[in-house]
Formats: structure tokens, sequence, C-alpha cells
């Protein structure tokens, strides 16, 4: 892609150190196989695969934080693959992160307020507390919360209110690209309408780009233009969600398809096996 | 004419903790014999309470304040905590949602699996043994051997809840209680957890009331369903007359809100603020009737 604002070449991520005598012998399990993906500015693109499938590993590696053994990852034209944490810092503004239990991922000491307005101070978006804070009203009157959850913990609010707090946390710093790793997937299908509903208006008037990984596919075609499907660390399958869905490539990509339960009664669906392996489960 | 194998009448609950708030409001629903009947909700519903009820495992902060469970005849909610251990496992099985943890990490597979059978089922270990090698044969494990002799933690989630659907039914229970029991598997693992407890269910004729939260996995599954806010029925009917002609304002917000592949262009829509208020409303008037009965 010509105009990609994030692109990864041959990415390779093995986890452990090889085992055996003087590190010999077994080497290290390999959980990257080699991955080219490219997203553009402004886009979505969905990551999708069962566990094990290694689309965790790569959104961590497109952000720096995970190591890779090969491969390259560039962010705007530079090539960020073997930055050092001063050199990266810049790029942490751009480049930010919302995680699928924002439980563990919001500090429960914390209010709310000082966790919005941390990271602004950090990274000089406003000259001091007051200028951050008007910052950070801004944001939460855009996702939805009441100024006044700034006085709140993460405990005290619920899990749809915490995922926007999360997203409220990621968009405030106008980064460029945002990576969501399963942030519905706990939610109950009303408040997760209302969150990706949320995600879509931000992307699109932010003009952001974002990695939004899930086991998901009726919820990655409803907000996202293209699709990657990743099988036990290689990509099987990318292109828009449109031709993935209509007409897809790997059988891989159509089994996983055939096994989403849509809310209609088709007497005949369990018992069409697909394409599936008994052995592999 | 069907047969009635569970019959809930008017359940009611409240939590300790939390001010005696109303948690099941006056639920009743009802299996037949070889019916799966579909509980689905969103959390706060209660659907987990009353799976809880009928096993007799109510949280200590919960308290059932009125209503009944016939199971065959017998109030579950009047018999003895020995009458009701008899009943459980041999003729009420629980399938749970986490298989990760509702096994024993410290003993084999057939440890666990031989047990129920030498309880309740009054086998030998020898029978056992040979019996639990059967049933996973049954839910299409390949090689029994090798998962009788593992430790939960050597295994897969999906054979895991294998394992734990080959126990449930290998007692050959009437009712299972499969409570969210594909939540936590990928797919096309659930896909084929999902066609086992069916293949299952109707060889043996066993009554199923299943938990989910999710109306593709329900449609998928059951026969009849019953939808539940905040501890209160919505709707009741045939899976296909609910998901198709939904009758209550709820189902149909449900639905709206569910993101569908094969329509993209529709699903993620908010209930709108005119249905929940009628719910809250509803919710409100009932609770007004349940004190002005009970104060007479």
């Amino acid at each position: 892609m010509a105009d990609a604002l994030l692109a990864a070449r041959g990415l390779v991520v093995s986890y452990g150190r090889p085992s055996g005598w003087l590190g010999r012998g077994v080497s290290a399990p390999v959980v990257l196989h080699g991955v080219d993906i490219a997203i553009g500015k402004g886009e979505t693109v969905g990551i999708v695969g069962e566990s094990g499938s290694g689309k965790t590993t790569l959104g961590r590696s497109l952000l720096g934080l995970v190591a890779p053994a090969a491969g390259t990852v560039v962010f705007d034209g530079n090539d960020i693959t073997t930055l050092d944490e001063r050199a990266r810092r810049p790029l942490r503004r751009r480049m930010q992160m919302m995680f699928q239990d924002p439980m563990s991922s919001l500090n429960p000491r914390h209010t709310i307020g000082q966790i919005l307005t941390a990271p602004i101070l950090l990274h000089g978006l406003a000259a001091n507390r007051a200028a951050a804070l008007t910052l950070v009203y801004g944001v939460l009157d855009r996702v939805g919360l009441a100024r006044h959850t700034i006085e709140r913990y993460s405990f005290e609010l619920s899990g749809g209110q915490r995922q926007r707090v999360s997203i409220a946390r990621a968009v405030v710093l106008r980064p460029d690209f945002v990576l969501a790793d399963e942030i519905v997937s706990g939610l109950d299908v009303s408040t997760q309408a209302q969150v990706l509903r949320l995600l879509k208006e931000l992307t699109s008037e932010m003009h952001l780009a974002l990695a939004f990984i899930s086991h998901d596919l009726s919820v990655i075609r409803s907000i996202c233009q293209r699709v990657v499907v990743m099988r036990e660390g290689r990509i099987v399958e990318q292109g828009s969600c449109q031709e993935v869905f209509a007409v897809p490539q790997s059988a891989h990509t159509r089994m996983l398809i055939d096994a989403i339960p849509l809310p209609t009664v088709d007497p005949g669906w369990l018992g069409r096996s697909g394409t599936e392996t008994a052995a592999t489960i | 004419m069907s047969e009635l194998r569970l019959s809930i009448t008017a359940l009611s609950a409240i939590s300790l903790r939390d001010g005696n708030r109303p948690i099941l409001r006056r639920v009743s629903l009802m299996v037949d014999v070889g019916e799966v009947h579909g509980i689905v909700g969103e959390s706060g519903a209660g659907k987990s309470t009353i799976a809880k009820a009928v096993l007799g495992i109510v949280p200590t902060q919960v308290r059932l304040t009125g209503g009944r469970i016939d199971f065959e005849g017998r109030n579950l909610l009047a018999l003895s905590a020995n009458d009701l251990r008899a009943l459980l496992g041999r003729d009420i099985a629980l399938v749970p949602q986490d298989p990760a943890t509702a096994l024993n990490p410290s003993r084999r597979i057939d440890a666990q699996m031989t047990d129920g059978l030498r309880l309740k089922r009054g086998l030998s270990a020898r029978q056992a043994r040979l019996r639990a090698r059967a049933l996973l044969e049954e839910v299409q494990i390949r090689d029994p051997d090798r998962v009788l002799a593992s430790y939960p933690h050597q295994l897969s989630g999906g054979m895991r809840q294998r394992v734990l659907i080959a126990s449930a039914f290998g007692l050959e229970p009437k009712l299972v209680i499969a409570d969210e029991p594909t939540t936590a598997l990928d797919v096309t693992v659930q896909k084929q957890i999902l066609r086992l407890i069916r293949s299952l269910q109707e060889r043996h004729g066993t009554s199923v009331l299943f938990v989910s939260h999710d109306l593709g996995v329900v449609a998928k599954i059951c026969d009849r369903l019953t939808v539940m806010y905040m501890g209160k029925v919505m709707e009741q009917g045939g899976t296909a007359k609910v998901l198709s002609s939904p009758q209550h304002a709820y189902t149909r917000a449900l639905l709206a809100a569910n993101p569908r592949y094969d329509r993209p262009d529709t699903g993620l829509e908010p209930t709108p603020p005119e249905v929940l208020t009628a719910l809250r409303a509803e919710i409100a008037a009932f609770d007004r009737g349940a004190r002005e009965a009970e104060h007479g």
C-alpha cells in the first residue's frame, strides 16, 4: 500500500529462549512466521483468528511491545523495529493501545482524572494541570461519560464505562494509530453496540488508523474496512471486508465464517461440519 | 402431547448484600422431556441464578424468597440436603461455563470421571474406567486413553469441555444445566460442542436448561426461549417465533444491537431511550405490585 501509515514486513516472533544444552537443540516456539501487514492512514483493519493464532502478538509487535526476531516495522516512513526506549518515546503518543480488560489496564489506586491527565502532561500536550483538565473534559463529553467521572475509581464504573475510559485515554493524545485488542469481548451486546459505534465515529472524525483485534467476525464486519485472517502465526487471507465475507478464498476463513451462529433458526446449521478438523481441539 | 420435566413457578430472589434488591421477579418457565430450553439475557438478568437455584447452590448473599422448582413431581426447594445430593449428578447434571476451573487441576481425568460413575451409578472401579473410556469416545475424543491419563492443564479448552460434557451426560441424567458452556471457546470449537450437546441430548432424550448471553448460540440449539431482563421474564416461546417475530421491545432491542456479518449495515443499534424508560417502568410497576401483595 502506497500510503501505509504502519507497515510490517517479514515479522518473525518467538517467545522464550532455545532450550537444551548450551542453547542448542530445541528452538524457541515461533508464534509469527514472517507476517506482512500494512495499515493505511485512517483505515480500520480487523485482525481475526482463533486462540493461539498470533493476533495479539502481531498487534504487540506493531507497537514495539514485542521485539521481533526478524522483519521490520515502519511507522510513517521511519523504521521503528529496533528503536531504544528513548527514541521510541515521541512515538508513544502517536501509537496508542486499548486492552480487553480495563480492570487490569486502569490503575485501581488512581482516579479516572489522574489516569487521563497523566499522559497529557507526560507528552506535553497541556502546559499545566488546568489545561490538561480542559482536554479531559472535552474527551469525556465526546465518549459519553459525565464530567464528574474524573473523581471516580475504575472499580466504581461499569464495564462499558471503563471501556469508554480506555478509549478516552487513547484518543485524548490525538494519536495516528490505535491498537484495540478484544475490547468488546467482555461486554453485553447493547453496551458493545454503543462502544463500537463510538469507536467508528472517532476513527472517522480523527482520521485515526485502527487495528482491531477480535475473535468475532460479525463485530469486525460491522466496523472494519479490511480484515486480516490469521492461523498458527501466519496470515491466511486479507482483503476488503466486502470481498472476504462474500467470497472467502481460504478454507480457514470459510470455516470461521460458517462457525458464527447467526440469531436465526437454521435446523441444518449444527449438522454442517464445513471443513473443520475434529482432531485439533 | 409433551411431558413436563422441570417446572419453575414464580421463583423470586433478593440480594442480601445489595439492600435486598430483587434479582429474580416471579420467574416461571417449563422444560419438557427432551427439550432444550434457553434462558437468554444480558448481565444482571438473573439467568445464572436460576441455574444455581435448580442445582441448590445459590450463593450465600442470595436468598430465594418465593416460588417452587418442581422436578419429576418433587419441589427441589423443599428437599433435604441429602435428598437433593442424591438427585444431583444422577438425575440433574451441570455443564459449567469455564472448563479450566471446573476440573481439579491436581487429579487425572480418569479419577475425576470415575468418581461420579462409582458414587452415583454404583459401578466398580474397573467398570467405571471402561465406561469413562466409552463416554470419551462418544464425545468424539480420538485417543481416550491419553486423555484419561492426562491432567486438565494438558488438555485444550475444547477437550476439557468435552470431558465435562461426557461426565455430565455419562450419568444419564434427566436434566442437564448448561451454564454458558461455550463462552470460553473459539467459534469453531463452540460449534462442535453445540453439535455434541444436541446429539447427546437427542440420543438420550435429556432435557437441557441452556443459559446464554448469545442470541446466535441459543438460536442454533434451543427449542424454546425465555428472554430475561433484570430478573424478570420479558418473553417466552418457540425459538423461531421469538427470534423472527419478537413480541417484547426488549427482545427487539437485543436483536437490533447484535452485529451480523451477513447484514453489515444493521446491528449496533443502541437501545432506544423510550424502550429503556418503558423497561424501567415495567420493573418498577412489578416491584410495587409485589410489595402491595406482600402487605395485603
